[in-house]
């Protein structure tokens, strides 16, 4: 039996040679597929190194589940091939779009969540699965502006969906503080509708504003420390739903491998005592 | 029940035009989304050609893609693959006229990210053509390796992208003269090396199946004064065949 996931980080090639020699116990990585499809080279080679040093965990950007149409059937081949190489522990994508009409958009797209919508996400959930040759995990997403046309709530559709495909589910603690804030929604209530039974993985990650926009906007940036507003939900969730793999998810202005360390062990501390501050 | 299709098109059309009916477009916050879409491509182009990035710098450098990405959206997740066709727009872009080898530093660098990441494949011991009888030489295939590139330019290149690809100014020393180049990948790292005409001859040769006796005749032809031994050495050395 390996040991099990406590917390992990987003792997970045810059902390290669710390992330190989870190014994940390419990520490995962996770990385963007995408980045390692390949079709060799030094990308998926160092990925194969660094999966055979400690669990990994593949993230999809890119199957855009929530198209009318199924997931590119190439895209999900070359994903199975970095499955089959690296092994995953946890293979995970989104519940959005951002292919359509022959174009990859990179963004992670909002939709109704029309009885359509589901039947469809459902389907390609399902479809990915059978080419994965494993359990996807959905991950809710940040949102900024009110769609019209809803059927669903989004803890229902997210229910709905695990019941009709048996997926995981991936639940980002920032993504319900910045979509509640965004939108005007209770995050305590959104979590305690949530279908925690599902969850396979937590992401934390902190937030920001754009200069672009009010500052009353927040934006899933990935580029800051975990917000504490973040971590009281986080709290919340452990007491909820006990212990979950817990990343901390880091894209933009990098810090040392170290400080990403520091914030790992902070959740750590809260899977071990269940949300109580030690 | 094609309501979820017109949504995307509906989104689509709005992420191009400001001035859109789309009711979600109505909302301030639309505008996140054509951000995000916009800065994604353009921090992926600029990823995909530093070497351009350094000639032009990053305000010329964005503007130009954000026109590019406009008219050729990404059709591929892997955004290290994106800017296929950015070295063909920024050859017919107006404003890069006076910078006509600008066209050629993208291809390099689209040629390094493209050795980078090809198949895996076994280089050729060419300790095992020592010593072969030349009939039997002359009779045998070279198999290019996956991860070998090249390209004949009439500029000097590869003389611009190799400082400029390291974020370093082009020295005044520059002799204008047309440059061939070859990208080899040898133990996961890319090398971008110099490289005559024969030798691009004898590779696209190669490639198209010929053994090396007809690929030594095609070089012999195209061009009477090199030393084909000189030639196929360099080739051998440089690391741009494959085991068969």
């Amino acid at each position: 039996m390996p040991p099990p996931l406590a917390a992990g980080m987003s792997f970045k090639p810059a902390h290669m040679e710390e992330a190989l020699h870190c014994a940390s116990p419990g520490l995962w990585f996770e990385v963007h597929p995408e980045n390692y499809m390949a079709d060799g080279g030094p990308r998926p080679a160092m990925l194969e190194v660094l999966a055979e040093r400690h669990p990994l965990s593949l993230h999809g950007v890119s199957l855009s589940l929530a198209a009318a149409a199924p997931p590119d059937a190439g895209h999900l081949h070359r994903l199975r091939r970095l499955v089959d190489r690296v092994k995953p522990v946890l293979v995970s994508e989104h519940l959005a779009w951002s292919a359509w009409g022959g174009h990859y958009l990179p963004d992670l797209l909002p939709f109704p969540r029309t009885q359509e919508a589901l039947a469809r996400v459902a389907a390609n959930v399902l479809r990915s699965q059978d080419a994965l040759g494993c359990r996807i995990s959905i991950e809710n997403p940040a949102h900024y502006l009110v769609l019209d046309g809803h059927d669903w709530s989004e803890t229902d559709f997210l229910s709905e969906l695990v019941r009709r495909t048996g997926c995981g589910l991936l639940l980002d603690v920032n993504n319900v503080h910045v979509s509640a804030h965004n939108t005007g929604v209770d995050a305590l209530a959104y979590l305690d509708a949530f279908p925690l039974h599902a969850v396979t993985e937590i992401h934390l990650a902190g937030h920001g504003v754009d200069e672009d926009f009010p500052a009353t906007l927040l934006i899933d940036s990935h580029d800051a420390p975990v917000d504490e507003s973040v971590w009281r939900l986080y709290r919340h969730v452990l007491s909820r739903g006990g212990p979950r793999p817990t990343l901390i998810e880091r894209d933009g202005n990098l810090p040392s491998f170290d400080v990403l360390l520091q914030e790992c062990a902070r959740a750590g501390d809260l899977l071990e005592t269940g949300g109580r501050a030690a | 029940m094609n309501a979820l299709a017109d949504f995307h098109d509906a989104f689509v059309a709005a992420l191009h035009d400001e001035v859109s009916s789309f009711a979600p477009a109505g909302h301030a916050a639309f505008a996140m989304y054509r951000n995000t879409v916009m800065r994604a491509c353009l921090d992926a182009l600029e990823a995909n050609f530093p070497a351009v990035l350094c000639l032009v710098g990053r305000d010329w450098f964005r503007a130009a893609a954000a026109i590019h990405a406009r008219e050729s959206l990404p059709k591929d997740p892997r955004l290290a693959r994106y800017g296929d066709d950015f070295p063909a727009f920024l050859e017919a872009f107006e404003p890069a006229a006076g910078l006509p080898y600008l066209a050629d530093v993208a291809r390099l660098d689209r040629l390094y990210n493209e050795s980078l990441d090809a198949a895996d494949a076994e280089p050729l011991d060419t300790d095992r053509l020592v010593g072969v009888a030349p009939s039997v030489l002359a009779a045998t295939r070279l198999h290019i390796h996956p991860a070998t590139r090249w390209l004949a330019s009439p500029f000097p290149a590869l003389s611009i992208w190799r400082p400029s690809r390291n974020g370093v100014a082009v020295g005044g020393e520059l002799a204008w003269q047309p440059e061939c180049s070859i990208a080899v990948r040898v133990a996961g790292e890319v090398s971008m090396l110099p490289a005559s005409r024969a030798e691009l001859t004898m590779l696209e040769a190669c490639g198209r199946g010929a053994t090396m006796g007809e690929a030594a005749a095609t070089v012999a032809t195209a061009h009477p004064d090199a030393s084909i031994e000189l030639t196929v050495s360099g080739l051998l050395r440089s690391g741009a065949f494959a085991h068969p």
